[in-house]
């Protein structure tokens, strides 16, 4: 079992695609039975995969190792620590989720879930690769039921948004491709083993147009990492990918697809390249601190929610950022309990807000069920005449106390209120930032001022004031969607009153990264 | 060795040959009625017996026919490719509309003929012989590209192909005729003999031959700026024409100038030399590296702009030719194994692209992109595959494209040179993917399902799924089509 859980992990939503070819037309409910009992059993085995996992080891766990392609030396090899297992663990729960979210789908329903259940392999595959090329393969395979979920199943922007999101991302991996192809054959003997890499990537010496070669490296793995996380300013796909997507592919590729931006810098670009990592972590500093400020503010000039909510995705991010390059703290003058907080919360935000975000985005799906539209303005704000008092919610708190309370709650994790999971992770994030970067970090926290801003009045624009007529004959959430949102729920209160859980988990592959960052480097005199 | 030794090492051809003849006699005597299915089933056979022949083949240790041909590995992998196309081609023309309405007797007999010479194409180390062979090969495609023949645009494909060829073959055959006159032999081997020890740096001849030789294999390939037929002749030749032109003369064409370039300009008489040699300032590796750079680039940016999806494959097979000839810049095994890789996934999956051409044509008589809407939908079963093929030819796993475009890139990085050319090459392939992405952009994202389906061809259909098959199964496992492709790494040379 133990070495043939990842394995399976990966796979098994492959298998229930396959399976989905062999039912019969017209069988629509099948579909949907098919999805959710592969996603189901897949966080069945996550949740053991969670309870099995070893707290006291900082070695990967699990570890399955197979020759795939001995002329190449690409090896079927993963493996999982403390930095994917929550990761594992949040796409296994998001994608069972999804799939409950994505019940009324009634449009080519067949190949709907078969392309959901093809990207949960490819993200749960990423997350659990420790070979380069088998990792990038996963990074790729996701692409493309990813453009075929927002193409097809979308809004009416649906046609753009794919393909800018599939351009965009191609673009970061392209380059990743080079990297990844550059560090192979620098290693000696060549490997794609990204353990090995860890002693070897530092080696490389090499300058190209009077660049050093390991800068280029870097660089060209940052930008594919970049682009996925979205970091200021290769942000722009993400509004609207998020918007026209359906509720449950928004749920996965804010919860999921942007964690894994700043999980591959964590893996890959931190333990192979530590030089350049320090150098570089006051850049990703300032990039996570406009991240932060960019994305509340242009969360607050919008009128629909789910954009609204897409910009917050980004400013969150931006937070992982901050916390990320707190990694240098002892360098900056700090201590190193301050990369420690930083780096753990870090990986405590990834997760969280994956948690956070898939709520926000259910949320949104909820009331756009039934109103078919998202906008939060006061109905008599309208300029224009013909829609004011139509379109905009108001006072929605009357007629739907139950969704209005899960919102009010959700917002609150959002904005980062004490006691939710959002708040510990944030201020761990902040303060292992402020421990390195005081000015920036300073800077940084008006973001979350911004946050509450928006997030507060979107709530009293849509459940406060007088009530809509239009919207009197709303319905509350029905028992499914309270069922998916339920466990969101928990788990946002659970770790925000008692995140140890969590942290046990990540804290020691992290404390070692910080090490193993500060150590490798040959600027360790400094 | 000697000629008649040498027929017994030749018989793969012989045979062609010989039952090209009966063939003709069998087409003269038989009454209009049966004529195309027993030609077809005769031709089928003849395909049968040479490709048991060249099964059996053994290798003769040197080159036959005093050195004009050889026997090897490499060139049998290419024969195998040729084979593998003709034989699909073959068994979709039956169900081509287009060519419904000719008699086609006579097309089998021309691409038995254009087999012929692209088998020489792969075995030729001769200067005579790579002229001989590469007509054959171009005159039989002349033929064939005009044979839809009320067609006017099959006409003019057939002329823009016949002006292009003999320019460029012309300037080429003064390549090698200047190349034979500094050194005084047609064998490549004596070529390279006799560069190594009469130039000094500028010698402007040896540069002029170079160049002019070039012209011809960049046409024969359809690199840029030598590309200009290629649009045109695809779009007008008979869909299934089309096909085959994009990947077995292609694929010729990189199997001869390979081992032209590499015999007769390597450093040494080894092949591969590992070393270009020193063309008087010119440094031959950038030379192609500036070819692939544009080739590629031209090839992706006019696809975008194509309405015809037979133009945008057409343009689409130039840009492949780019990426192929960037591992070319590099002289040793790894680039010759990348490319030879690279041709058999690109063989399957360029022609899995112009049979779902041929099969919508068939059904829809359309060729321009607008009309494949919706497409996924009614033809999940075609149109799926057709997905798998355009986004191998992007080169986005779990596909062969993929992996066949990381050997390609792998060339350049592990070798450390032409950095810009790998970038620009990996550019490319984003810029790519918008074109193939218009594609499936019409066939999934657009229309809805109206659970409206069209009875798809069962033998076109089958034949689509089986070309997938390698496709996606070289995808993930590719240590089968890798081994082969390194077994066949031996190439000729007289030392050993």
């Amino acid at each position: 079992m133990d070495a043939s859980i990842l394995t399976i992990l990966v796979f098994l939503p492959v298998l229930g695609a396959a399976a989905m070819l062999f039912v019969p037309r017209g069988q629509d409910e099948l579909f949907r039975w098919i999805a959710a009992g592969f996603t189901g059993v897949q966080l069945l085995f996550a949740c053991w995969v969670l309870w099995a996992f070893d707290r006291g080891s900082s070695q990967f766990q699990f570890e399955v190792v197979a020759a795939w392609i001995p002329s190449f030396n690409v090896n079927y090899h993963m493996g999982i620590d403390g930095l994917s297992m929550p990761m594992v663990f949040l796409t296994a729960l998001l994608s069972f989720i999804s799939i409950v979210a994505s019940w009324k789908i009634t449009k080519a329903p067949r190949g709907y879930f078969a392309l959901f259940l093809l990207l949960d392999a490819g993200m749960m595959g990423v997350f659990v690769s420790l070979d380069f090329f088998l990792f990038y393969m996963f990074w790729e395979v996701m692409l493309l039921p990813m453009y075929f979920l927002i193409g097809i199943w979308g809004g009416p922007q649906r046609q753009y948004a794919a393909i800018k999101f599939f351009l965009y991302t191609l673009f970061g991996s392209v380059l990743m491709l080079l990297a990844m192809l550059a560090l192979y054959f620098y290693s000696d003997p060549h490997t794609f083993n990204l353990i090995t890499l860890i002693s070897q990537a530092h080696k490389i010496d090499v300058m190209l147009w009077g660049i050093e070669m390991k800068w280029l490296i870097w660089f060209a793995l940052f930008i594919g990492f970049a682009i996925k996380v979205p970091i200021f300013p290769f942000h722009t796909w993400l509004p609207l990918a998020h918007v026209e997507a359906p509720t449950a592919v928004s749920v996965i590729l804010a919860g999921v697809l942007l964690k894994m931006g700043t999980y591959g810098l964590l893996r890959i670009s931190y333990p192979l390249l530590p030089d350049q990592t320090i150098v570089f972590a006051v850049a990703l500093a300032v990039l996570g601190v406009i991240n932060i400020i960019w994305g509340a503010a242009n969360a607050i000039a919008q009128v629909d929610l789910k954009r609204m909510v897409a910009y917050s995705s980004v400013s969150h991010m931006g937070i992982v950022l901050l916390g990320m390059a707190a990694v240098v703290s002892v360098r900056e003058g700090g201590t190193m309990a301050g990369a420690q907080l930083g780096m753990n919360g870090a990986v405590l935000q990834m997760f969280n807000h994956g948690i956070i975000t898939a709520a926000l985005f259910l949320l949104v799906g909820v009331i756009y069920d039934r109103a078919h539209h998202r906008y939060i303005v006061y109905p008599s704000d309208y300029k224009d005449k013909a829609l004011r008092g139509k379109l905009g919610f108001g006072g929605l708190a009357v007629g739907l106390p139950i969704f209005s309370g899960f919102v009010a709650l959700v917002f609150f994790a959002g904005l980062g209120l004490p006691a939710l999971s959002g708040f510990i992770s944030e201020a761990m994030c902040f303060l292992g930032g402020f421990s390195t970067f005081r000015t920036l970090t300073i800077i940084g926290t008006f973001g979350i001022l911004l946050n509450a801003v928006y997030f507060l009045r979107a709530y009293q624009r849509m459940f406060m004031g007088s009530p809509n007529e239009r919207w009197s004959g709303l319905s509350d959430m029905s028992p499914r969607e309270i069922g998916m949102l339920a466990p969101l729920v928990i788990i946002i209160i659970f770790l925000g009153v008692y995140p140890s859980p969590a942290l046990n988990v990540i804290s020691l592959t992290m404390n070692n990264l910080i090490e193993l960052v500060n150590a490798a480097s040959s600027l360790a005199g400094m | 060795m000697p000629n008649i030794e040498s027929l017994s090492f030749f018989l793969p051809e012989l045979f062609l040959t010989a039952s090209m003849v009966v063939i003709i006699l069998v087409d003269v005597f038989m009454g209009p009625a049966n004529r195309n299915r027993v030609v077809r089933q005769l031709s089928l056979a003849a395909l049968a017996v040479t490709a048991y022949l060249l099964w059996v083949q053994t290798d003769p240790g040197e080159a036959i026919f005093f050195g004009a041909l050889a026997v090897d590995p490499y060139s049998r992998f290419f024969k195998w490719l040729f084979l593998i196309a003709t034989a699909v081609i073959f068994f979709v023309t039956p169900y081509t509309s287009q060519l419904l309405k000719t008699a086609r007797h006579e097309y089998y007999l021309f691409l038995l003929a254009v087999m012929f010479g692209l088998f020489l194409m792969a075995s030729a180390q001769d200067l005579i012989i790579i002229y001989l062979s590469i007509e054959i090969v171009s005159i039989g495609s002349f033929v064939l590209a005009g044979f839809l023949k009320g067609d006017r645009h099959s006409n003019e494909s057939s002329l823009k192909y016949v002006i292009y060829g003999a320019f460029s073959s012309g300037v080429m055959l003064y390549g090698l005729s200047l190349l034979f006159g500094l050194a005084g032999s047609t064998n490549l081997f004596d070529v390279q003999r006799a560069l190594a020890s009469i130039t000094g740096p500028g010698d402007l001849i040896l540069v002029a031959a170079l160049l002019m030789i070039l012209v011809g294999f960049g046409y024969k390939i359809s690199m840029a700026p030598f590309h200009f037929w290629t649009p045109d002749v695809y779009q007008g030749a008979p869909t299934t024409i089309t096909a085959y032109l994009s990947v077995a003369p292609k694929a010729a064409g990189f199997a001869l100038a390979l081992r032209v370039l590499g015999i007769a300009f390597g450093d040494n008489l080894q092949f591969p030399a590992d070393q270009w040699f020193p063309v008087g300032n010119l440094a031959i590796g950038t030379v192609i590296a500036l070819f692939s750079g544009l080739t590629m680039t031209v090839g992706n940016i006019l696809a975008i702009q194509q309405n015809s999806v037979k133009r945008m494959l057409a343009y689409s097979s130039v840009a492949h030719a780019g990426y192929m000839l960037m591992a070319a810049t590099i002289l040793n095994t790894q680039a010759l194994g990348a490319v030879m890789f690279y041709l058999a996934v690109y063989l399957c999956m360029n022609l899995g692209a112009f049979l779902v051409v041929i099969l919508v044509h068939n059904k829809f008589g359309y060729d321009d992109i607008d009309d494949w809407r919706g497409l996924g939908f009614k033809l999940p079963l075609v149109a799926v595959p057709m997905g798998v093929f355009l986004f191998s030819l992007t080169g986005l796993p779990p596909t062969a494209g993929f992996v066949g475009k990381v050997y390609l890139f792998s060339v350049l990085i592990s070798s450390q040179q032409f950095w810009w050319l790998a970038v620009l090459g990996v550019l490319n392939s984003v810029v790519s993917l918008y074109y193939y992405l218009r594609i499936m952009k019409v066939m999934f994202l657009e229309g809805e399902p109206t659970g409206e389906t069209v009875s798809d061809h069962p033998a076109m259909t089958g034949m689509i799924l089986a070309l997938m098959v390698p496709v996606l199964l070289f995808g993930v496992y590719w240590s089968p089509l890798m081994g082969w492709v390194r077994a066949s790494l031996k190439i000729f040379t007289p030392g050993g």
